[in-house]
């Protein structure tokens, strides 16, 4: 059984690791930081954290502002309050002017749980991706979370990086890189390919084991880079596998699978089958009940892959 | 004693010429913003015309600021949050150098350095972009937390609107403003009392708004926005200010300087025709 790692927590460590050996990296939270980790890097560097309180707008717009001094701000809150609360904020103060102003969110989708629709980011991968300068990251683990902070903390430009609340079992090793535009492949196989990002990359993997004993063998690529994305491994795996089947923890409506249709449509028209939410919003329950509730879990990527099969 | 008087009378005339120096250049400020809005066929004048005094005395008299070196990092900062009065902050900015005179007639035209809305990105002295209303004071606030990380001695200014401060956003900043004690920090309430649906009183009225900041924390002040001398002032009580930013709530006149303009709402995003242009610069002469 593989370690288990929240990508908060991860990130909460991260922030305190690059802390370090950054000075200029600076802290915002709006009076989430106990759930967010933030508080992590505000007990080491308290001169270099402020809470804002519940006042998310003003937030981004002091980070903006910040960064324009050379300071690189890392704002953090639940990613529902954090994407499309500041929707217009993060577009016209941070995208538009191109600000080295890094948006990292945690709590994002369903399996935030028992909070429900108004605490269950299920758009946030649409809102993003679409404003100009935005990347876009998902990481699948703790280990990707470390590696993905570390790439925006070093390069320049607004990022979106979108986290959990789940503990999650961890995919890679220390000796992963994150390249951004670049999907890894993590499972081999001929018959099918699942692209997936965040939880549902170790979903694709419990997939693929009950695939195999029925004789399907599936190539698994992580998405974790949404924006930019990988062009030439999705066409590559349409090539080769004939049938894509796209997973995530968002919408099915303007999110990873969107992204990726984007590109085969407009490349080398494949079929595609979408694991994620329909148009509807979240609700209550405990974070298992909710996956499953929303066939976002190893079960309904199977049930994807057997239906996309057929398409081929 | 009468070498003492002539000497006095000289320093009379040297304040008087100093003086009549300064209305000038606001002056010519005022009709490049026409010239310019003329030009484009499109643009703000009722609330640049308002502004005018503000930031001509911003830039003239009191900002550190070096047009050879926009980005500059010991700087003073502006922000224009209120960023559709750009027309003035352009006007402004030729004067000081950032870019040739010239270039004012390509405001608002396709490929120009000079946007319909500030973007600091392709015009060099735009410290920040704005457009939408309510986010630049933040970004303001931001900068000046900026420089208490570092212990600059830099100060930040921020032109803010009175429909504007309908926005929530304002407030926000108001507040944390005040709790981070940014007195690097000073904002001017162009308040000229007129937005686009009408008089800000009956549209969403704004007062008491010098109250309000009073209560949100700030030090206040209320001045008469045209006149360049009580602007000064303001500046220079804000700047002894400590451990508090500074709203100086500036009472202008929407169009100030253009006899069909003044007061007019209708003037709020509408260009003048080329005879409009004709008048008004014989007016400003």
């Amino acid at each position: 059984m593989a370690e288990m790692v929240a990508t908060r927590d991860a990130y909460g460590k991260a922030l305190i690791k690059f802390g370090k050996i950054y000075p200029e990296m600076v802290v915002l939270d709006a009076d989430t930081s106990s759930s967010t980790r933030t508080q992590w890097f505000c007990n080491e560097f308290p001169e270099r954290f402020f809470n804002f309180g519940i006042s998310e707008a003003n937030m981004v717009g002091y980070a903006a502002g910040l960064s324009t001094c050379g300071k690189i701000p890392v704002v953090s809150t639940f990613a529902c309050f954090g994407s499309g609360r500041v929707y217009e904020q993060i577009k016209l103060s941070v995208c538009w002017p191109r600000l080295n102003v890094k948006i990292i969110v945690t709590h994002a989708g369903v399996s935030v749980g028992e909070d429900g629709a108004s605490h269950q980011a299920i758009d946030d991968i649409n809102l993003m991706r679409v404003l100009p300068n935005m990347t876009v990251i998902v990481p699948a683990d703790g280990i990707e979370t470390e590696k993905a902070i570390q790439y925006a903390i070093e390069s320049y430009g607004p990022f979106y990086i979108r986290l959990g609340r789940l503990k999650l079992p961890l995919v890679f090793d220390d000796n992963y890189e994150f390249v951004l535009g670049r999907m890894s492949t993590l499972r081999q196989g001929k018959d099918a390919t699942i692209i997936a990002c965040g939880l549902m990359v170790n979903e694709s993997i419990k997939a693929s084991q009950i695939l195999s004993e029925q004789g399907i063998e599936v190539r698994i690529l992580n998405a974790s880079s949404i924006k930019p994305i990988d062009k030439q491994a999705i066409i590559l795996a349409a090539k080769e596998t004939g049938v894509i089947i796209t997973a995530e923890e968002h919408s099915i409506i303007g999110g990873l699978g969107s992204a990726v249709s984007e590109v085969l449509s407009t490349n080398l028209p494949a079929p595609v089958e979408m694991v994620g939410i329909g148009d509807t919003f979240g609700q209550s329950g405990s974070p298992e009940e909710l996956l499953s509730l929303f066939k976002i879990d190893a079960a309904a990527i199977v049930e994807a892959v057997v239906r996309g099969i057929g398409r081929k | 004693m009468q070498d003492i008087d002539n000497l006095k009378e000289l320093d009379k005339k040297d304040e008087k010429d100093e003086k009549d120096e300064k209305a000038e250049k606001a002056k010519e400020v005022r009709r490049l913003i026409i010239q310019m809005i003329a030009e484009a066929n499109s643009g703000h004048p009722g609330g640049s015309l308002s502004m005018t005094d503000i930031i001509t005395t911003l830039y003239f008299s009191i900002m550190n600021h070096s047009a050879a070196n926009p980005t500059w990092e010991e700087r003073d900062r502006f922000v224009l949050s209120k960023g559709h009065a750009c027309p003035a902050f352009y006007a402004v900015l030729a004067l000081c150098g950032y870019f040739p005179i010239s270039e004012l007639m390509n405001l608002r035209k396709l490929g120009s350095i000079l946007q319909g809305h500030p973007d600091h990105e392709v015009t060099p002295g735009v410290d920040f972009s704005t457009g939408s209303l309510g986010q630049g004071i933040s970004a303001a606030c931001g900068m000046a937390l900026a420089g208490k990380i570092d212990k600059k001695n830099y100060r930040v200014y921020v032109i803010i609107g009175d429909g504007e401060s309908q926005e929530g956003q304002v407030w926000e900043a108001a507040m944390s403003a005040a709790h981070y004690k940014l007195d690097n920090l000073c904002a001017f309430l162009d308040y000229n009392k007129l937005q686009i649906d009408g008089e800000v009183e009956k549209i969403m009225n704004i007062e008491p708004v010098v109250d309000k900041w009073k209560a949100f924390g700030w030090n206040t002040l209320r001045i008469d926005g045209h006149s360049i001398e009580q602007i000064i002032e303001a500046v220079g009580i804000a700047h002894k200010t400590k451990d508090k930013p500074t709203m100086i709530v500036a009472d202008t006149i929407k169009g100030k300087g253009v006899s069909f303009m003044e007061g007019r709402v209708g003037f709020h995003g509408v260009a003048p025709t080329r005879d409009q242009e004709q008048q008004a610069l014989s007016e400003l002469m």
